[in-house]
């Protein structure tokens, strides 16, 4: 099975990972898989396709997808900013990108409540203006935006410091614009990486609950997001219900794994034509 | 120096960096550091005492001890589990390899929600191995052992992720070496690995402790939200939350924050040590 090495070892390392993947995440895993299994195909569609069950993927889909834009464009305009101008404050912009993956998700949801509630620090200024953020999909949307900064940030940051600046020269003195240099190419060499990163940010996004619960509001069919809805069903003691779900959220989380996973070979390709 | 023009076509005129520099700065300032800035602001809103008796409620007191409880065994067994499995992966060729690269990331992939619901699932009134485990009079979920399960998951791939690059980065040259000359395998690793991976294991048992008592919704479905007895500090941030004590919420809030924080200085000055170590 195995080649290379004159180091000892092997046989109880592996053995070791292999039991405790299995103990903590295989077993658990292949349980939803078993309960799924009781139930008949059309039970299990007719549950996860419910009314209300359709309104929650809506809603957890529709803001992850929008929040996870918003994290494209602000941060790759903050991998620009922190790799390529110099200014005073840098370091500190650079450490608090890091704030939204570092703070607990229920601080983060508390923390969004708080400021954005109509008599909050910026909830007031969005009041006048006729702007509900609290208990609409417009608070899910900005809670899904704040958990996802980072990884858009420091997934096209590595990519930019890579960026060798004689490619830009060479554009310039061929005649190129600076548009057109941006353009032409420096956004292709980072669309992986821009792809990337979004897909890390939804990813996080539709499987978020900790910063949503707080500013969601939780009304059914409008701010209900899916795992608040499993988190019901399992109140309820309806697994079934919670089952089938939770199959579906697997389904589409793995499916992102694999995608993030070939886009990083892809980029990595890149990376090394470039 | 570079000639005037050249600045001009790689880089952008002066007006256009500071209008960047403010959005950038702008948008991280009102989007991060003003909600951060309001818990310890809602924290401290009815003073000091109030802020104070917020923490050392004995409810609260009860939540800090179990959330240092779960990191305390969650922590130890991932950072075994991340060196053997970067011992495993890093210094032998074998088949499947990569799939178990990415299995061991599948934790990362799964909802938290979701994460506490298979637990549930297994050890549960109606899971699979649920009524064994309650005939032998044990108690898992709604208990600490459902709740370091739920921890431990989440948290599962952290030390590996860190340890697995940096040991293949690293080579195997030295450690074959050691055994060459003959040192045991056990003194390889903790005379030549050990020390060659202190940092970046350092590294990934910040992350993972930060994570660790931070995590709440997986926590949140194997709790059952038993006052003083299975409420972790998240979940008692929620209680109190939902009972309208906003002021006590915020402050135990400020407490996970400046654990945070902390967190994130010291993942900064580690990372600077793995980097040239």
């Amino acid at each position: 099975m195995r080649r290379r090495s004159a180091l000892p070892g092997f046989g109880l390392t592996m053995g070791y990972t292999l039991v405790y993947l299995a103990l903590i995440v295989l077993i658990p895993l292949a349980t939803l898989v078993l309960k799924t299994a009781e139930l008949s195909p059309a039970a299990l569609w007719e549950l996860a396709t419910s009314r209300r069950a359709m309104a929650s993927y809506r809603v957890t889909f529709g803001a992850s997808f929008v929040a996870a834009i918003i994290n494209v464009v602000f941060g790759t305009l903050l991998a620009w900013t922190l790799v390529r101008y110099k200014f005073t404050g840098r370091g500190v912009l650079d450490a608090i990108v890091d704030i939204p993956f570092a703070l607990p998700t229920a601080v983060s949801g508390l923390a969004l409540t708080a400021v954005l509630a109509p008599n909050g620090w910026i909830g007031r200024f969005l009041t006048p203006l006729g702007i509900a953020a609290v208990f609409t999909p417009l608070g899910i949307t900005l809670a899904l935006t704040f958990i996802g900064l980072p990884f858009v940030v420091r997934t096209v940051q590595p990519v930019l410091e890579e960026l060798e600046p004689e490619v830009e020269e060479a554009a310039a003195v061929l005649g190129a614009t600076r548009r057109q240099t941006l353009t032409r190419v420096i956004l292709p060499t980072l669309t992986p990486a821009l792809l990337t990163g979004f897909a890390l940010a939804f990813a996080r996004a539709i499987g978020e609950y900790g910063s949503v619960v707080f500013i969601s509001g939780n009304k059914q069919y409008e701010t209900e997001i899916t795992p608040l809805l499993i988190m019901t069903r399992l109140e309820q003691f309806d697994y079934a219900g919670a089952t089938a779900l939770g199959l579906v959220m697997l389904v589409v989380s793995f499916a992102m794994l694999l995608a993030i996973n070939g886009l990083g070979a892809w980029s990595r390709r890149r990376a090394g034509h470039a | 120096m570079i000639e005037p023009s050249a600045v001009a076509a790689t880089s952008e005129p002066v007006w256009v960096r500071r209008i960047v520099i403010a959005i950038a700065v702008g948008f991280v300032g009102l989007f991060v550091v003003v909600p951060l800035a309001a818990v310890f602001g809602e924290a401290l809103r009815n003073g000091l005492a109030a802020y104070g008796n917020a923490i050392v409620d004995p409810i609260a007191l009860a939540a800090i001890k179990l959330t240092f409880l779960a990191a305390g065994v969650a922590v130890p067994l991932n950072v075994v589990f991340g060196i053997a499995a970067s011992w495993a992966i890093a210094r032998f060729r074998f088949a499947g390899r990569s799939v178990l690269i990415t299995v061991i990331d599948l934790p990362l992939a799964v909802s938290p929600v979701i994460a506490g619901m298979l637990f549930i699932l297994l050890f549960g009134k109606h899971g699979l191995v649920g009524p064994w485990v309650a005939d032998h009079g044990i108690k898992i979920v709604f208990a600490l052992p459902g709740i370091v399960l739920a921890t431990i998951f989440v948290t599962f791939p952290f030390v590996a992720r860190e340890l697995i690059p940096l040991m293949e980065s690293q080579g195997a040259e030295e450690e074959e070496a050691a055994i060459v000359l003959g040192a045991s395998g056990w003194q390889t690793f903790v005379r030549v690995t050990l020390p060659k991976i202190k940092w970046g294991l350092l590294y990934g048992v910040v992350l993972c402790t930060a994570r660790a008592m931070g995590e709440f919704g997986a926590v949140s479905v194997v709790s059952g939200h038993i006052r003083g007895r299975t409420n972790t500090l998240p979940l008692h941030v929620e209680i109190l939350y939902n009972e309208y004590e906003y002021q006590a919420a915020f402050a135990v809030a400020s407490l996970l924050a400046i654990l945070a924080l902390v967190s994130l200085v010291a993942r900064r000055v580690i990372a600077r040590r793995v980097e040239s170590p």
